[in-house]
């Protein structure tokens, strides 16, 4: 009778054990988010009942996960955050939960180019913006300004841009910047043409060879040709130092480098930055992560109302606050916060700058042969032509015919 | 009504022996199949983890799938994925590296290994102990973990490597002879494609030259003293007791290690992909045949087309293998 009450009472505890444990979701994602994440999941957990676990992994290991799971239907989290350049790859292929519906109400109020990326090709929404990267310059006040250069001027175009650069070097010893091949993928990023993706047109055809392409290396190819990069590779201690140094002038990323600048790369060098407009004034977005629900979600009720709390305008705004993510709902940029001004850029108020620039971009379209695209051209070809004197068009050529045979 | 009542009692013994002697059978069978049970966690997990992988990368190789797609969206594309791989000039590039790479670390790891296990021999237990031990450390070293110091003492702007250099192309006593090494400054070890295979296979090297080592100091303790003493007497040299003594004699151990090392350097993939950081600086020449296959598979999600690889990786190691046993097996086996 003992053996019984005690088998009792152990498959009632396991039955409630499993109950609750239902109830659970969890996220997958990437640092710094566990940083934000730790700051609005109690509100979300109060309110909902859910309790809801993190499961973070470096970037690149938590994308590799993500494939791995849905390969095998099962381990992926509830909710996952991807980044901006797998989402074309991942979206697209019915591993994730069609979203359209339940984002539908809330589509309005996020910036239009991020919602389009987060569709796949059959138009339905399979991810939601949660970042945004509005395209910028950062580059060092104490060279620009302070030694008499005109901001505007230098920005005025790419080959404004790299007459700076010249003059730095001869006048002044300091580099353009760390790796030209920056430049490159800046120009690619940020001129696509309005209906086309990164490296497809709309029809699915590469869009390698064709003359935004070239630019962009021939750019590249200028800067290292006349010594202005150092041929650094960027998240690399020698990259952190020369922003610490001051080794190069300037750098091109999306507007969230400020705040790994400002928090753990080179935090001395607060009030030498300033932040800009690309060459040319052009738009452009430079990463960004989206949100998404695996259709191995045994909770995508729970899942959606998570993402729901992640994207409302006053988390999106404690995420600029707290890991300077930008935030994807366009609704947040008339906040005061906006209008602060950031001691490390020397009290620009570059949030405005920020905000501008993400409701300006052109949308680009995804496909599921960005990354393979991207492998072939920003780190195969580019290489090719920057280090082994490889002329443009033919190892663009290359890339493309690559393109059209991997891309199946 | 019960058929029992209708069975005579011989019928019935019948039915009962029989009935015993098929207890007695599976009695006998359970005795039989218990030394199976007890291995059975060993059948399981290596059938699904190690039989099961084999089969399904062949039936993958026929295949196009990306796996964020799930199991279901495999498409039969029957010898496509290896006339892909074949017509591929990323794959033969990446094969080139890695010959190269797999000759750059591997002929030297054994042209050192070999006297440096005699010297150390020579020198008596107790130094060859030490000596043997730290020597064997950076092969018990987590290979990440060496790849990334070597990633950090390659580094050209910080790096401990340029900072000797420069100290030597700067030095008061020593500037006459290495001066001109300013001239290159920085070297960027990792991200020049000129360099990258040098660079990658010196890391390589360092690290498994002291299991050779252990090898052939095993191999060179088989021998005895007797025939060492007998060449002195006849007036052989050091060189020459080494030369006509150890070298003949320790052939099943050069032909083991060497084994080893092709199979081992065909197979690089750690070191040539930490220091490339995940094939992001100087891809073209640093890329071995299994980062290839990573990126293949990992990067763009096309599984089908990385599995015909892996076979057609298999094959070359095959090949080579076999080539080494076809020329050198027979001698190498000598005595054995």
């Amino acid at each position: 009778m003992k053996l019984k009450t005690t088998a009792g009472l152990a498959l009632a505890s396991f039955g409630l054990t499993v109950g609750a444990m239902a109830a659970d979701i969890r996220i997958d994602g990437f640092p710094d988010y566990d940083s934000q994440l730790n700051r609005i999941l109690p509100a979300f957990e109060a309110s909902t009942g859910h309790k809801v676990s993190q499961l973070m992994n470096n970037h690149g290991d938590h994308h590799n996960k993500i494939a791995t799971n849905l390969a095998t239907g099962q381990g992926a989290g509830d909710v996952v955050l991807i980044d901006v350049g797998f989402v074309g790859s991942f979206v697209d292929q019915g591993g994730f939960v069609d979203l359209t519906d339940r984002f539908a109400p809330h589509a309005s109020n996020y910036a239009e180019y991020a919602v389009l990326q987060g569709r796949g090709g059959d138009g339905r929404q399979y991810a939601v913006p949660v970042d945004l990267g509005p395209g910028v310059i950062y580059y060092r006040r104490d060279y620009m300004e302070d030694m008499g250069y005109n901001l505007d001027e230098v920005m005025a175009s790419w080959d404004s841009y790299i007459a700076y650069g010249k003059e730095l070097k001869e006048k002044h010893g300091v580099l353009l910047i760390g790796n030209a091949a920056a430049i490159a993928a800046a120009y690619i990023n940020f001129n696509v043409e309005p209906g086309n993706g990164l490296y497809f047109d709309a029809d699915g055809n590469s869009m390698v060879t064709s003359p935004r392409f070239v630019r962009a290396f021939e750019l590249a190819k200028q800067v290292r040709d006349a010594g202005l990069d150092g041929n650094i590779s960027e998240w690399t201690e020698d990259w952190y130092e020369g922003f610490k140094n001051g080794t190069f002038a300037t750098q091109m990323s999306g507007a969230w480098l400020l705040g790994h600048l400002q928090n753990w790369m080179a935090p001395d060098t607060a009030g030498m930055w300033g932040v800009s407009h690309l060459p040319g004034g052009i738009y452009g977005s430079w990463g960004g992560s989206f949100l998404g629900i695996p259709r191995q979600s045994s909770n995508p009720d729970a899942a959606w109302a998570l993402i729901e709390h992640m994207i409302s305008a006053d988390n999106q705004l404690a995420g600029f606050q707290n890991i300077a993510a930008f935030p994807a709902h366009t609704g947040t940029y008339s906040d005061s916060s906006f209008d602060e001004p950031i001691d490390f850029l020397r009290g620009q108020q570059a949030r405005q700058m920020f905000a501008e620039i993400a409701e300006n971009v052109t949308p680009v379209a995804p496909h599921r042969g960005d990354l393979i695209a991207q492998s072939l051209v920003i780190q195969t070809a580019l290489e090719q032509v920057l280090n082994d004197g490889v002329p443009v068009m033919t190892a663009l050529r290359t890339a493309e015919a690559q393109i059209r045979r991997r891309v199946r | 009504m019960s058929r029992n009542l209708d069975v005579s009692p011989e019928v019935s013994d019948v039915v009962r022996a029989a009935d015993t002697a098929k207890a007695d059978n599976i009695k006998r069978l359970w005795n039989k199949s218990t030394p199976y049970w007890f291995v059975s966690p060993y059948l399981i997990i290596f059938g699904v983890f190690g039989v099961f992988p084999i089969f399904f990368m062949v039936f993958l190789s026929f295949h196009h799938w990306n796996p964020v797609a799930g199991l279901g969206s495999m498409r039969w594309v029957g010898l496509e994925n290896y006339e892909l791989a074949l017509t591929d000039p990323m794959l033969w590039q990446a094969m080139w590296n890695t010959l190269v790479m797999a000759l750059l670390s591997g002929i030297p790891q054994h042209l050192v290994a070999l006297p440096m296990a005699y010297l150390l021999v020579s020198l008596g237990a107790h130094a060859r102990h030490w000596l043997t031990t730290a020597y064997f450390l950076p092969y018990i070293t987590s290979t990440i973990a060496v790849s990334m110091i070597f990633y950090i003492m390659y580094s050209p702007q910080s790096g401990l490597i340029n900072h000797m250099l420069r100290a030597l192309a700067d030095g008061t006593l020593t500037s006459w002879a290495f001066g001109w090494i300013n001239n290159f400054m920085p070297i960027a070890w990792l991200q020049e494609n000129s360099l990258i295979r040098y660079s990658v296979s010196f890391v390589v090297f360092w690290k498994y030259v002291g299991f050779n080592i252990v090898i052939y100091t095993a191999g060179l303790a088989t021998i005895p003293n007797d025939l060492y003493e007998a060449a002195k007497i006849d007036g052989a040299s050091s060189f020459q007791r080494f030369r006509y003594i150890a070298l003949p004699l320790m052939r099943p151990f050069i032909f083991f290690a060497v084994t080893l090392t092709i199979i081992g350097n065909m197979n690089l993939f750690e070191e040539p992909f930490v220091l490339t950081r995940g094939l992001q600086t100087a891809a073209t020449n640093g890329m071995s045949i299994s980062n290839y296959l990573y990126r293949v598979a990992w990067e763009w999600l096309d599984m089908g087309s990385a599995a015909a690889i892996s076979w057609i990786l298999f094959l070359v190691i095959g090949t080579f293998t076999g080539l080494y046993f076809w020329l050198f097996g027979r001698k190498g086996l000598e005595g054995n």
